[in-house]
This record gives C-alpha cells, sequence and structure tokens, in this order.
C-alpha cells in the first residue's frame, strides 16, 4: 500500500500529466529558492535613509501606534517611566533578556520595576528591541530568540519598543535580507504592525483584541550615543 | 461541515427578508469596499502587482509537487513533521492522533476555512476533546453553534445586540448587572475568556496563509493575535493547510502580502503577519515543544489540469464576496457550505460536487466585479460558466432551464441573431423595469429571476451603445 503522500504526489503528476518534473524544471526552481530574487518593489520605501525613517513613523501613526523619538539609549529610562505615568500605568516592566537593553542606565529612573524573562499573565507592560522596523507599512520585525521571548509581543496590555534608528529599511525585502544575514530563520518572526485589533463586532474597529491595546515605539537616533 | 447548497433558493429567499442580514449587508460598503478603494489608490503598483501575485502562483501550481517536497524537507529540518492527508477524514484522524499522544484536552484554534472544511471542532468534541475558537468572530459563532457568513469576518451577520445575547446566556458566571452595550465591553469580556483559554489549551491548531518552500515556515495574518497566543502558549502547535498554500520564496510571500491585507481589509498591512519555523529552538523561553503541519489535499490535485485550476490561486481575501452583489443580498448563509460568495460558488462544487453544490454556480449576475477586484485575477465568472455547462450536461437543472439555457447557447454561436435577440429583449426588459431599475420576475424564466433582482437594462443593448459611441467620436 502506497502512503497518503506516495498518492498525493502521484496526483499531482497526474493531474499536470507529467510523471515527474523535467530535470530543468526541478532546477528552475531549486535556483528560485537559492536565489529568492525579488519581486517587485513599490516605489513608496525606495528613499534615502532618512526618509525612510520619517515614512516609518508616520505610517506608525496610521496604525495607531505612538512614536517619541530620542537622542540615545541613556533617554530610555525617563521616556519609560513618563509615558507609563501619562497613561497612568504601574511603573513596572517585563523587559526582553537583551544585553542591548540591560546595558541601559536604568539606575536613572529607580522607581522603575524591571524583571526580564518570557511574559505571564498579568504584565502589565514589556519592553522589547526589535531587528527591523519597515518603513513602507510602520512595521516592526520581532524575531523570537533567548534574548527575545515571543510572549513580551502578545500578552502585556502594552508593549513599548525600544528601537535603533538605523534599523528602519525601506521595505521586507530588506527586513529579509537583514535577518538572513543573521543565519537561519528563527522559531517565530512576528512582523507587528500596530496594536492589536478587531472589526468583528459590527465592524466597528476595537484595539486590544488579545494583544497589546498600545504599543508604543522609543525611535533612538544613535545607539550608545 | 453539513452543506446545505443544495437548498440555496430556500436559503436565498429567506436570506433576503431577513432584515438583520439587510443590516449587517449595508455594512459592507463604507467597512470593505470604501477601504479597499482608498488603500488601493495609495499604491499605483497595485496592477503589476497582481501580476505578479498570479504568476508566482502559477508558477508554484505547475511545479507543486516540486515545492512540496522541498517544502517538507525544511520542515522537517527544521525539527517538525508534515502529515499528508488526502482528505478530511485523514485530516481529522492525524490531528487526533497529535492531540491523543500528549493526553491533550483542550485545544485552541486560530481562524481557519480548512478548519471548517474538515469539520474539526465537531469531530474533536465526539472524541471528548474541547475545541476553542479564538478569533473573535469565530468564538461569538461557536457559541451561538453557526457556522461563518464570511472567510474574513465570520460573525458580520451579527448585530452587538446578538453577541451580548449570548455571552449571557453562555458567560453563566458574568455579572448579570455588567453593561455589555458597546462592542469594547464585548470586546474586553472576551479578551478575558480567551486568555484563560489560551493558557490552558495544550494544543493550537492555526491555519496557514502561505507555506513556504524555502524555509519550512508557515504564515498566518491576523489583526487580534489571536493565532500568535494559539500557537505560542500551548506545547504543541499543529498547522493545517491546503496544499497550494505554498509558495516559493520568503520574497514571493511578501509580494502577495501586499495584495492581502488591501484587498480583504483595506489595510496597509495586517497587523500580526506570522512566520513561524519548526518547534522552539533551545535556549528559547516560550513557543510550542511540537511543531505539525497536516498537509490537506482534500479535492486540490483533482483541480489541477482542469478548467478550475485557476481557482487554486485564490489567497481567501474576501474581496470577490465584498463586492458581490448576491452575496450583499442573501448574505454568507445562503450558500450552505464553508466558502461563500463567488469564490464559494466556484470552489464548494470541485470540493463536495456539483451534485450537492450545482446551484451555486447560477448564484450571479455575471456583473463580473468578483473577477475586477480578484487580487489573484481568478477570472470567477467564466468558472461559473464552466460549472453551468458541467450541470447543464449532468441534466441536473430542471427541463426548463435546460430548454432555455439550450436556446440562449443556440443564438450565442450565431452573433448576428443573437444581436437582433437582445436588442429586442433589452427593450422589452426596459419597459417591464421602468421606474424601479430593478425587474423581480420575468416571464418566461421565473427559474432564473425568482431567486435575484435582474438590474434592469436602460433600453439598449452594450454593442447599441458602443456602436453610438463611436459615431460619436468619430463625429467629434
Ligand atoms: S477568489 Fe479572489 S477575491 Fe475571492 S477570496 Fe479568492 S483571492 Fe480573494
Amino acid at each position: 500500500m502506497t502512503s497518503a503522500r506516495d498518492q498525493i504526489l502521484a496526483g499531482i503528476r497526474r493531474s499536470l500529466r507529467r510523471d515527474a518534473p523535467a530535470p530543468s524544471d526541478a532546477q528552475a526552481c531549486a535556483e528560485r529558492i537559492e536565489r529568492h530574487p525579488r519581486n517587485l518593489i513599490p516605489a513608496r520605501a525606495q528613499l534615502p535613509h532618512p526618509e525612510q525613517v520619517e515614512l516609518f513613523v508616520s505610517m506608525l501613526g496610521e496604525v495607531a501606534a505612538t512614536v517619541q523619538r530620542l537622542p540615545g539609549l541613556e533617554a530610555v529610562p525617563d521616556a519609560v517611566a513618563d509615558y507609563l505615568a501619562s497613561q497612568n500605568l504601574p511603573a513596572e516592566l517585563r523587559m526582553a533578556p537583551d544585553p542591548d537593553l540591560e546595558g541601559i542606565p536604568w539606575e536613572r529612573r529607580p522607581t522603575l520595576t524591571i524583571t526580564t524573562g518570557r511574559a505571564e499573565d498579568r504584565d502589565p507592560t514589556s519592553l522589547t528591541g526589535a531587528a527591523a522596523g519597515v518603513a513602507e507599512t510602520g512595521t516592526l520585525v520581532m524575531t523570537s530568540g533567548a534574548e527575545h521571548p515571543t510572549t513580551l509581543n502578545l500578552m502585556p496590555d502594552t508593549h513599548i519598543v525600544v528601537l535603533r534608528a538605523d534599523r528602519i529599511v525601506g521595505t521586507y525585502e530588506d527586513a529579509w535580507d537583514v535577518l538572513r544575514a543573521r543565519g537561519p530563520v528563527p522559531r517565530t518572526v512576528n512582523f507587528i504592525t500596530g496594536p492589536s485589533r478587531t472589526g468583528d463586532i459590527e465592524q466597528t474597529i476595537q484595539l486590544g483584541a488579545h494583544g497589546p491595546r498600545r504599543l508604543h515605539v522609543l525611535l533612538v537616533e544613535q545607539a550608545g550615543a | 461541515m453539513q452543506s446545505t447548497s443544495h437548498a440555496f433558493k430556500d436559503n436565498a429567499r429567506q436570506a433576503v427578508g431577513d432584515p438583520r442580514i439587510r443590516k449587517a449587508m449595508g455594512l459592507m460598503k463604507p467597512g470593505f469596499q470604501d477601504r479597499r478603494a482608498r488603500a488601493l489608490s495609495r499604491l499605483p503598483e497595485f496592477e503589476r502587482l497582481r501580476e505578479e501575485g498570479k504568476a508566482i502562483k502559477d508558477h508554484v501550481l505547475a511545479n507543486l509537487d516540486v515545492y512540496l517536497e522541498r517544502f517538507e524537507s525544511k520542515v522537517v529540518e527544521a525539527g517538525g513533521q508534515v502529515h499528508w492527508c488526502r482528505n478530511a477524514a485523514e485530516a481529522r484522524e492525524a490531528i487526533l492522533g497529535i492531540c491523543r499522544s500528549i493526553g491533550a484536552r483542550t485545544v485552541t484554534k486560530g481562524k481557519s476555512m480548512v478548519a471548517e472544511e474538515i469539520a474539526i471542532n465537531d469531530y474533536l468534541e465526539e472524541q471528548g476533546l474541547t475545541p476553542i475558537e479564538t478569533d473573535l468572530g469565530e468564538y461569538i459563532i461557536q457559541l451561538r453553534n453557526e457556522p461563518p457568513s464570511h472567510i474574513i469576518a465570520p460573525a458580520v451577520h451579527l448585530s452587538k445586540e446578538d453577541v451580548e445575547q449570548s455571552f449571557r446566556e453562555i458567560h453563566t458566571w458574568m455579572d448579570p448587572a455588567r453593561v455589555l452595550a458597546e462592542p469594547r465591553a464585548l470586546v474586553n469580556e472576551a479578551r478575558e475568556v480567551l486568555r484563560r483559554k489560551f493558557q490552558e489549551a495544550d494544543v493550537g491548531i492555526t491555519g496557514a496563509n502561505f507555506l513556504i518552500a524555502e524555509t519550512g515556515s508557515t504564515v498566518i495574518v491576523t489583526n487580534e493575535g489571536n493565532g500568535d497566543l494559539t500557537q505560542t502558549l500551548p506545547k504543541v502547535h499543529i498547522v493545517l493547510a491546503s496544499l497550494e498554500k505554498v509558495v516559493p520564496t520568503l520574497e514571493d510571500a511578501s509580494t502577495i502580502l501586499r495584495l492581502l491585507a488591501r484587498s480583504a481589509t483595506g489595510q496597509e498591512f495586517s497587523a500580526y503577519t506570522t512566520f513561524s519555523t519548526g518547534p522552539r529552538r533551545p535556549g528559547d523561553l516560550d513557543g510550542p515543544e511540537q511543531f505539525h503541519v497536516v498537509l490537506v489535499d482534500n479535492g486540490r490535485t483533482a483541480m489541477l489540469g482542469t478548467e478550475f485550476q485557476e481557482m487554486l490561486r485564490c489567497i481567501r481575501c474576501g474581496a470577490c464576496m465584498n463586492h458581490c452583489p448576491v452575496y450583499a443580498a442573501v448574505g454568507g448563509h445562503a450558500y450552505g457550505w464553508v466558502y461563500p460568495g463567488p469564490m464559494g460558488s466556484v470552489l464548494t462544487p470541485s470540493l463536495i460536487g456539483v451534485q450537492e453544490a450545482g446551484h451555486l454556480p447560477n448564484a450571479s449576475t455575471f456583473c463580473g466585479r468578483c473577477e475586477s477586484v480578484c487580487p489573484m485575477k481568478i477570472p470567477l465568472p467564466k468558472m461559473m460558466r464552466h460549472w453551468r455547462e458541467r450541470e447543464y450536461e449532468s441534466k441536473l437543472q430542471p427541463a426548463a432551464y435546460r430548454y432555455g439555457l439550450g436556446i440562449w447557447a443556440w443564438f450565442a454561436r450565431r452573433p448576428a441573431l443573437y444581436h437582433l435577440g437582445t436588442r429586442l429583449a433589452a427593450g422589452l426588459l426596459g419597459r417591464l423595469g421602468r421606474g424601479r431599475g430593478r425587474i423581480a420576475s420575468l416571464p418566461l424564466a421565473g427559474g432564473w429571476t425568482g431567486g435575484r433582482d435582474m438590474p434592469a437594462p436602460q433600453g439598449k443593448t452594450f454593442q447599441q451603445l458602443w456602436a453610438e459611441r463611436a459615431r460619436g467620436r468619430e463625429a467629434a
């Protein structure tokens, strides 16, 4: 008895009226994967880097995310503490165990309680980095790993992201190039565009369906400056 | 899902008279059509992207075996497993087998149309498991024991009062004094309940918008983030996908993603687009320990190489139903099975048989809007015509209908006579529909107009108008 797998593949070949892919076709498919050529790239984000940053910021605004621009990482603690206070949120963070974030001079705001690790259910606010920001649609690219648990992107009501401006790229394809340069694709790559939302009740958009209600991006112009 | 597609006419007649459906469908235009139009106007390359999306899928379909084998080998390399299933029964068994292997009791689910196709919820329940839908719309209709009425907005037919009533009935622990009048309060209630479910679940099942041969990744697109919690918190992640979802590379997926959200909801991009590759890695602090892809054929390979092959390009965006006058009049449930609207009228007979779903291809005015908005350029009206022909050949139609179509075909093959005939008919129809702009019934064609209003012709045929315009241009 042949397996379901073999029967399905045989069925496909029958429908395509060939016993096996022609070697040249199989070769072409393998090359397409190997070279992963880009298709048409919209002109929108093919801009000099400073304009990509502007586009990124304005697209974030369109999807109801908020942005604050900071001169350097040393400004992050004040910005975080002030943001939490402005939203009437507790001064508590669950932070990704990411050396870049751990290196921020948090002692400047000793009232902030910071724990690291994956998100737990009642964590009000998470803080993570991002592998890239895509200007085209204001999309944050988050990759899973020991330094960035995926639950931090999803469970807390508020998600604060520290993104270095030099990590902003134009398009999704640019982001893939960044990720490919780092090695094999991680278990989870989240492309996140604004806070969680639903239109399932009478087509009125509500934020915070299951994931964060607030997505706040701290855009840091110069890392470590 | 049990089909009632054979009863399309009765379903439709009931639906047309239902004021709730009228109201819900009235929201479709501002909700979907206008937003889509705005999004498209901001992306001048949209038309060319459609061509490219179509070309990607056509290339995949011509090499489907190559890309599926490649996809499988990459899934295995990443530590996952692929379960090939010929039909719904095999897919159900594969899923149950995985659940049983870890003694699972609770299963959370992201939205998946293939899951509806194989009726996995009913099956798991029969086997003593508890499946829980986590997409808000799906959760609501699961509480109400209803099928989805739209492929991306499953509860689009319901009002907030309907939702409130269901929550009050089923969430019996809720304080009866709690105010749930506004969508915000309803969303909060669902969020709380489902947050617990996400954490209790042993297995999370999601669908897939794409399978990527290059990396063995599966891709889901949601706005709520429910699919992400579904696949991140339980021990086991099962991806349930039909096999035509495969694309070669991350770049190819990116191209089609530019079409998907804009066509579906008019968003520039959905809130969460997630690429999952294998189980959690060493050192990861969260994520599933097992990753399974249940790869389902269920009628797809039989469509390959036929006049319905192009339907396999469908990315389930819903644009065709959002712009369909028949869908707008009857709603999604009238179609009687998983897939409503124009794409359902083509796909359903392919998947469950023309015997059961033969009426669906008639649920069309042939206005062509579905094809014109379809991001994958699927010739839906042409394929509905193919089904009508097949149905006609199989002598399923009542005699009067067969007779009428036979006459039409005879005329259609004789252009000069056809033009004369349509000119006469258009004049007649114009008079019948005068003052209303719509015709609710036609003499001698009750079988055809019984279920649909026909837009009244303006008293001239297209060919006449064209000729007059052409003359006008020459004169100018
Ligand atoms: S047929 Fe086209 S428009 Fe309809 S759901 Fe599929 S891709 Fe979208």
